[in-house]
């Protein structure tokens, strides 16, 4: 019987949708094992969040509402969901891959002296355990593994697992005591740089647009790359180059260390296509390739291949599509 | 001061990874090995702050085969003074090489630890994580912008996070994992690998850190991911729309 415990990742106050993958991984576990589950969602003033959880057949939601997470600060975190794992007797804690679970569910798992698998992408009952699949070797190598021990922690690709759709006892929401004077202080949050761009998050969209080296500055970067997205209601990615040159914030890199997407409709523009690159989009449904070089490895995996200059091309594209 | 900078051997990242045919293991045959790329990131942070600081002592460490010594030797021809190797014999998983660094920061107690966030072979990305959580110490992941404050009691630190670069300041002693825009590491010149010859290279084993672990994690079987269709070149703009919409339905 498993009883697994969901790290939801709400980001300023905003419910990743990623949550729901792990939510499905749950769901999957219990139906396969039995079991139960509970959701734990963290932060301040999270009572609107918390309820958009409930129709999933949690157990109960789980709400650590307090000032003191206001941000996702690692240390806090980790020691709030450690000690609800370990009063729940959570035999699982799970949370989708992203940058707020690989931070803090690894120092959680270490707290509870539990082994760890990251970007799972599927789970098999084997007896009374199971056995996992996990990526490896920038998305080259897919491997079955065990993890021993009775109290596991797992990241899990939001791109293997769909969005569980709501089902299922509505939950009770439950609030989580937070001793203030009991966390830790080793991290203090300052800032966040982001800009609201009024596009989707590349991981939720179902159209990517992407820019690669060809892409010479920011602002043809908008016109062309954010110009296709727009006209497709996508949202935009970028190789690691155009991050590295300052021509694109991190955020928008889609690679073995940036974004993992999957959306239906992949359009890499004048992008090279390097290994680390692909790790982070090869399970696209379509890929589309448009690059100046037809030996460029990305042709390797693009299902429709256009060899042209980006400049011409992109331009005709959004063009075409406006009509 | 002192760094630690655990190093991780790991194939070259450009490596074409084949497999056996038993998807026992990975085909190791002709593969070259690099530092993990990350660490390295990781080891030319804490050379520049050496160089910056002065009175500062940077130790590479490795856990695994004698085979890690070819990656020591490369941490110590960038710059590093000492070099450690844990050997251990069998392949140990995130926890456990946490432990053993765990054990390893004990013996040396460094002002605090750089790594790199994650290994490009395993991708797990936890090690770093656990280690502080075994020490009690703070941590700052996917860091991409460093800068110490305060008489090195505080660093601060840009995280490279899905959000955005995220600021944060961490108390030290701390562990600090390294992302890609840290640095561009150097690469080692031939005058700091004829010095690396004689610098420090300590081997110890698990027992004399007064440790047993052991990995939890259990690899059953490797293969490679479904290969997609083999793709179409299309000649222009039109013709890309219309497969879209008729045949790839995506529009």
């Amino acid at each position: 019987m498993a009883n697994i415990l969901v790290i939801a990742e709400l980001d300023h106050g905003q419910l990743k949708q990623a949550t729901l993958s792990a939510v499905a991984f749950a769901r999957k576990v219990v139906a396969e094992a039995g079991g139960t589950f509970d959701i734990l969602v963290l932060g301040e003033n999270i009572a609107a969040a918390a309820e958009l959880l409930r129709p999933y057949g949690a157990s109960a939601v789980l709400a650590a509402d307090h000032a003191e997470l206001r941000h996702p600060v690692g240390d806090k975190y980790a020691q709030v969901i450690a000690g609800v794992a370990k009063e729940r007797g959570s035999t699982m804690t799970v949370g989708a891959a992203s940058t707020f679970s690989k931070d803090i569910l690894p120092r959680a798992a270490a707290l509870l002296d539990a082994g760890m698998l990251s970007d799972v992408i599927d789970v098999q009952r084997a007896g009374d355990d199971f056995t996992f699949k996990r990526v490896m070797f920038a998305g080259n190598v897919i491997a079955t593994v065990k993890l021993d021990g009775v109290v596991k922690f797992l990241t899990v690709r939001a791109t293997a697992f769909a969005h569980s759709p709501k089902g299922g006892e509505v939950s009770p929401i439950q609030g989580v005591p937070v001793e203030a004077g009991q966390l830790p202080g080793f991290i203090e949050y300052e800032k966040r740089e982001a800009k609201e761009t009024g596009r989707p998050d590349s991981t939720e969209a179902r159209v990517v647009v992407s820019g690669g080296r060809a892409i010479k500055n920011a602002e043809d970067f908008e016109r062309l790359i954010g110009g296709l997205a727009d006209a497709l209601g996508g949202a935009v990615g970028s190789s690691r180059a155009l991050v590295d040159a300052g021509v694109t914030p991190n955020s928008l890199q889609v690679g073995q260390t940036g974004k993992i997407v999957a959306p239906d409709l992949y359009i890499a523009v004048g992008i090279s296509g390097a290994i680390q690159h692909l790790a982070g989009m090869k399970d696209t449904k379509v890929i589309v390739a448009i690059n100046k070089d037809l030996e460029a490895p990305i042709f390797e995996v693009a299902d429709f291949g256009l060899v042209g200059d980006v400049y011409q091309v992109v331009p005709e594209l959004v063009e075409k599509l406006k009509k | 001061m002192k760094i630690l900078v655990p190093l991780k051997r790991v194939p070259d990242p450009d490596t074409r990874i084949r497999l056996k045919p038993d998807g026992s293991a990975v085909d190791l045959d002709g593969v070259k090995f690099a530092v993990n790329p990350f660490d390295a990131i990781a080891l030319e942070e804490a050379l520049r702050i050496k160089e910056k600081l002065g009175d500062v002592e940077v130790v590479v460490a490795a856990v695994g085969g004698e085979e890690c010594v070819e990656q020591l030797r490369v941490g110590l021809a960038m710059g590093a003074d000492r070099a450690l190797l844990v050997k251990t014999a069998d392949p140990l998983d995130s926890l456990a090489i946490a432990k053993v660094l765990a054990a390893l920061y004990g013996r040396e107690q460094p002002a605090f630890v750089l790594m790199g966030k994650q290994a490009i072979d395993d991708d797990s990305n936890q090690v770093g994580q656990m280690l502080a959580a075994l020490l009690g110490i703070g941590q700052a992941t996917f860091v991409s912008r460093l800068e110490l404050l305060e008489n090195n009691q505080k660093a601060r630190c840009g995280r490279e996070t899905d959000g955005g670069i995220e600021t944060v300041t961490v108390r030290l002693p701390a562990i600090i994992t390294s992302d890609l825009r840290l640095n561009e590491p150097r690469y080692a010149s031939l005058p700091g690998i004829m010095k690396a010859k004689k610098k420090p290279l300590e081997e110890l084993g698990l027992p004399e850190l007064g440790l047993t672990v052991a990995s939890r994690t259990r690899v059953l079987k490797l293969e490679p991911p479904a290969a997609r269709k083999a793709g179409l070149r299309v000649k222009t703009v039109d013709e890309l729309l219309e497969k879209l919409k008729h045949d790839a339905k995506v529009l």
